[in-house]
């Protein structure tokens, strides 16, 4: 019998601010130990928290990229979740509880069988705690608190995934998401993007499952592995009359399985309650409107509009919507082309992206910018070179050897477009290849591939292929 | 001299008849007499004072006095103080030294006034009777054997024994007008967010509202002048316009004689039933009698709520204390215990053997409240209860500029009387829990005397934002009656 | 409703604090007593009231997104009951 997976997925992603949510110390990763821990992060008796005024504004773009304005509450509590670890410096975190800042909304998915619509239940804004560090001083851990008041928005979203599979497809769509809108730097090593994932399995059907937790996933690759193993796991309990207790697991990357963290009964009792230190959060429909007209437009919104106004298939207008860089770079390709949308399309999404991958580079590293790759295609656009030799030209413009007009000028590579010269040319193949005219002429249709073969080898790959074919074709019904 | 005002100390500087180095010195000689017995100061450090001094001396020199230049002023245990040890009154910080100030004391410093030391205090301001402190409970200069009110015992018995001119209090359910009361002298609660609490150690984070305590309400005046004013590191402060709280005080009345004509007092029938000692109400009509005579006049009201106003606040403020001292955990600063197994031994232990009994019982009953299962019944409940009790003070503000009533209902009880009975000792806050529930002003001014020869406070308190209001009408009580004056017999 | 003794050792626990059985039973008594005072609000109704946080209806103030500390940690590692290389120590953290 079946077994069908249902997953919500838990993201924290720590805001792209320079300082802190409630206090003015720095974000920046790496410092050495507590330098970045002013008297508030270190909770001095009598400081006092201030909220972020960049940290909301994160908040709220990310709230009308998911929903619009109506997912934005105008009025949100910040509480405290009371539990002592001394990484969290007051014995609380101040998290939103009962009413955050954005309730509702959704990511889009590509997945295989189309697109599909994950819904959010909410995000709220939060404090990051500091870090316990374990090598061993003396039997002791050690306590760093300079990440402590990072500000993070935790993005929980429905239990709407069904695989492994589109748990990342979501992960990466909401990773791409907070960059695209320059809320989160996305850095999964240091600890910028971090997944918890819910997992039950069911029968179709039937309801619910009890889930686990699987805490602090930190690349889509042990996203992945960690709910295949915890799905088989599960699985197996069931089928062998075992049962799931509702628990919270760890992902170890090294044995590829989940152990138990902790059980529900040995949950804690947060005793949540409104932070007295600070007021209600208001945000007025002037902010809001303000913050989207800056709001820059949208993956999904490029996505249609490539594959309406650019004639762009879905595949390729997916690609390149999966990062604002990449949309960019598109962007600002065929705008220096005035056009040549689907050439350019296939350009970054076939030989550009093949040499960044083999390159191990980002799209921001690449040593051919957006400039320099509209002129090689406009070479192709104005038939001064063919899309093969195009290929030569970029391998030589990702050396470095120059602009692609003077790498063609320096090596000779211009195609041959002069109808006498071609005609010449072609007169020649067809006296010295008298057979394949034959056999053309005897209806068999490979021959004339053939003798195109003959006229480029001829011109030395330079003559144009359009022409040839056409000169070919009109001596040939001779 | 040590029955001076400030505004006659302040001449005294300013005419150089006296230095700020001469006048702390003969403060810090008077409290190393009378210390001893009443213990109102828990740390003195005569190089520190007299530092900032002679700084003030030199600035009085060069022509840019302050108002409060040269002046000492008592800091309740409270407020962070650069490199002074800030205790609490609790044994988990004291080997505290805190590396920055508060907003008040910043200010303070910025007026002028010089730290005199640091006062005793309830731990954690946990307390009704200054008992409950780490280092040992504070006398009464009265009569030895009773208690001075607490949580700011010491400011107010070192005020109240001439130890220092005035001292900074904290009240978050009666802390400076209920010790005011029992010592025979001025306390004020401002509006909530009228004083930054930046740098005073919390207790219950949407009640506490620091304030002066003094010999007088001009003086009262002049002290929180140096001590409002907004604060950005505060989300609770409130951003106003600066206010000359004095500025009453100097205004002449249209009828000399009757001062205060116009003024309508609530007397709120609640304040005056069972429980309420019949010298304190004596004390209280003769007083309401007199601000009869310079003209207020009497408006009997009700404030329905205020039986409720102690259980609520025994939620509120017990789950507030409760969270915001989870950060004493032996970790960063403060007691750690000496031996300990595991980190949560550690934490346990270091909890268990750092905070007193009462601090121990109300981060219980705090935890207890906000606990799963609870939080409605009782936390959710008495925020409630709160909202009912602030109408009842909108209502009566409607037909009142000012109420009056009994701050205690009794005058200073006897040392280690209700220190066993918990419901006795919370049953003291009864008039004076609701302003800070509501958030509103109000202060606690002598108004004479009852069994034992222990003073009686009379509460004054006001809608929000009236603290000039109240300080004149205080003051023309004042101007009209000695009650403040008196001192103490015993530590001329 | 009253308070049991597991009850008490359960919050102590919560609290992080150390109490003895004897510590327990005796709190137990207290808390008891004040919680017949604080059961007082049950009689009253307040169906349909908005419970109140603050004194003051205002709303959160924004600060501007500003770096505006800097390094104090030897300053406030000098007040720190156990530390090394710059970190605070504590038993060993065991997740
Ligand atoms: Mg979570
Ligand atoms: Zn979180």
């Amino acid at each position: 019998m079946d077994w069908e997976t249902v997953i919500g997925i838990e993201t924290h992603a720590q805001l792209s601010t320079v300082s802190k949510i409630f206090s003015g110390a720095a974000t920046q990763f790496g410092a050495p130990p507590n330098v970045q821990a002013c008297a508030v992060d270190i909770a001095l008796p009598g400081v006092l928290p201030v909220l972020n005024k960049g940290a909301v504004e994160r908040a709220i773009r990310f709230g009308l990229a998911v929903g619009g304005p109506e997912v934005i509450s105008r009025r949100s509590v910040f509480a405290r979740k009371n539990y002592f670890y001394p990484d969290l410096p007051k014995g609380y975190q101040i998290s939103q509880f009962e009413l955050p800042i954005v309730t509702g909304g959704a990511i889009s998915i590509l997945t295989q069988d189309g697109e599909k619509t994950v819904r959010l239940t909410r995000a709220h804004l939060e404090e990051d705690a500091g870090k316990s560090l374990h090598e061993d001083f003396h039997g002791m851990s050690g306590i760093d608190l300079n990440r402590a008041g990072t500000p993070l928005l935790e993005i929980v979203s429905e239990p709407d995934m069904r695989s492994a599979e589109e748990a990342v497809a979501y992960a990466k769509a909401l990773h791409a998401l907070v960059r695209w809108i320059g809320i989160c730097d996305g850095n999964m090593q240091e600890g910028s993007f971090r997944c918890d994932a819910n997992v039950s399995v069911r029968r179709p059907g039937a309801a619910l499952g009890t889930r686990r937790e699987i805490k602090n996933l930190n690349s889509f690759r042990f996203l992945q592995q960690a709910i295949e193993y915890e799905v088989r796991w599960q699985i197996e309990t069931l089928q062998d009359g075992g049962s799931i207790q509702q628990a919270t697991v760890l992902f170890d990357p090294d044995t590829g399985q989940t152990r138990m963290m902790r059980t529900k009964e040995d949950a804690h009792d947060y005793r949540y309650f409104p932070d007295p230190d600070l007021l209600p959060l208001v945000v007025s429909d002037e902010t809001i409107e303000q913050i989207r007209c800056e709001l820059p437009e949208l993956p999904q919104a490029k996505r249609e509009r490539y594959i309406r106004d650019h004639q762009l298939s879905a595949y390729d207008a997916g690609v390149l919507t999966s990062s604002r860089e990449v949309a960019d770079y598109y962007e600002d390709l065929v705008k220096a082309l005035g056009g040549g949308h689907k050439l350019a399309a296939s350009w970054i999404t076939g030989e550009f992206f093949g040499a960044l991958k083999r390159a191990g580079l980002e799209i921001s590293q690449s040593p051919i910018g957006s400039r320099q790759l509209a002129g090689l295609l406009q070479q192709i656009l104005d038939a001064v070179i063919s899309g093969k030799t195009a290929k030569d030209v970029f391998d030589a413009m990702w050396n470095g050897e120059g602009e692609a007009a003077a790498i063609i000028e320096a090596k000779g590579l211009k195609q041959i477009s002069d109808a006498g010269e071609l005609e010449r040319v072609i007169d020649g193949v067809l006296a010295a290849n008298q057979k394949s005219v034959e056999e053309y002429r005897a209806g068999k249709e490979k021959a004339f591939n053939a003798l195109v073969g003959q006229a480029m080898k001829a011109t030395r790959g330079k003559g144009n292929p359009a022409q040839i074919n056409e000169i070919l074709k009109k001596k040939l019904a001779r | 001299m040590f029955n001076s005002t400030l505004k006659q100390l302040s001449a005294l500087l300013a005419q150089k008849k006296i230095s700020s180095a001469e006048l702390t010195q003969s403060y810090l000689d008077r409290v190393a007499r009378l210390n001893p017995a009443l213990n109102a100061f828990v740390t003195v450090d005569a190089d520190k004072s007299l530092a900032q001094a002679r700084a003030a001396d030199a600035l009085i020199a060069a022509g840019k006095a302050q108002p409060l230049s040269g002046i000492p002023v008592a800091h309740k245990d409270i407020f962070c103080a650069k490199g002074w040890r800030t205790s609490c009154g609790s044994k988990m910080l004291s080997n505290f030294v805190s590396p920055y100030d508060a907003h008040v004391v910043e200010k303070l410093n910025a007026a002028g006034a010089v730290i005199l030391g640091k006062t005793n205090m309830d731990e954690f301001a946990m307390g009704s009777s200054t008992e409950t402190c780490y280092f040992g409970p504070v006398k009464n200069p009265w009569d030895r054997t009773r208690v001075p009110g607490g949580s700011s015992g010491g400011s107010a018995a070192a005020v109240a024994a001439r130890m220092a001119p005035a001292a900074l209090g904290t009240d978050t359910g009666g802390s400076i007008r209920q010790p005011a009361a029992f010592s025979g002298i001025c306390g004020l609660k401002p509006t909530y967010g009228v004083v930054s609490r930046y740098g005073m150690i919390a207790f219950a984070s949407s009640l506490d509202q620091g304030g002066p305590m003094a010999r007088s309400a001009e003086d009262l005046a002049l002290m929180l002048n140096a001590m409002a004013g907004f604060d950005a590191r505060d989300s609770t402060s409130l951003e106003r316009p600066a206010e000359d709280f004095a500025r009453l005080l100097e205004a002449s009345a249209a009828d000399r004689a009757r001062p205060l004509a116009g003024l309508r007092i609530g007397v709120p029938k609640e304040y005056f039933g069972d429980g309420l000692s019949g010298d304190v109400a004596a004390a209280v009509e003769a007083a309401l009698a007199q601000f009869e005579k310079l003209g207020a006049r009497r408006i009997a009201i009700s404030l329905p709520n205020t039986g409720l106003s102690v259980p609520a606040y025994y939620v509120i403020a017990p789950a507030e204390a409760s969270s915001n001292l989870s950060r004493f955990d032996g970790v960063r600063y403060g007691y750690r215990a000496p031996e300990y197994g595991d980190l949560a031994d550690m934490y346990a232990k270091s909890r268990a053997q750092g905070f007193g009994a009462e601090v121990k019982r109300r981060i219980l009953i705090g935890t207890y409240v906000l606990s799963h299962g609870y939080y409605d019944a009782y936390y959710l409940k008495a925020q409630k209860i709160r909202r009912l009790i602030a109408q009842d003070f909108t209502a009566a503000y409607k037909q009142c500029d000012l109420i009056m009533g009994p701050t205690s209902p009794s005058v200073a009880f006897a040392l280690g009387a209700k220190a066993s009975d918990p419901v006795q000792m919370y049953l003291n806050d009864i008039y004076t829990v609701a302003a800070n529930l509501a958030g509103l002003p109000a202060m606690s001014i002598p108004c004479g005397f009852g069994e034992g020869g222990l003073p009686v406070g009379l509460q004054i308190a006001g809608n929000y934002f009236a603290e000039a209001k109240m300080l004149h009408a205080a003051h023309r009580y004042q101007l009209a009656t000695d009650w403040h004056l008196r001192q103490p017999a015993g530590v001329e | 409703m009253p308070l049991s003794l597991p009850q008490v050792k359960r919050v102590a626990w919560l609290a992080r604090i150390e109490i003895t059985d004897a510590e327990a039973a005796a709190a137990q008594g207290h808390l008891n007593d004040i919680f017949r005072l604080i059961e007082q609000m049950q009689s009253v109704d307040t169906e349909g009231v908005a419970p109140m946080a603050h004194g003051q209806d205002v709303v959160q103030r924004l600060r501007e997104d500003r770096v505006t500390e800097s390094d104090q940690h030897t300053l406030y590692q000098a007040i720190a009951p156990q530390v090394e290389d710059g970190l605070y120590l504590v038993p060993k953290v065991i997740e």
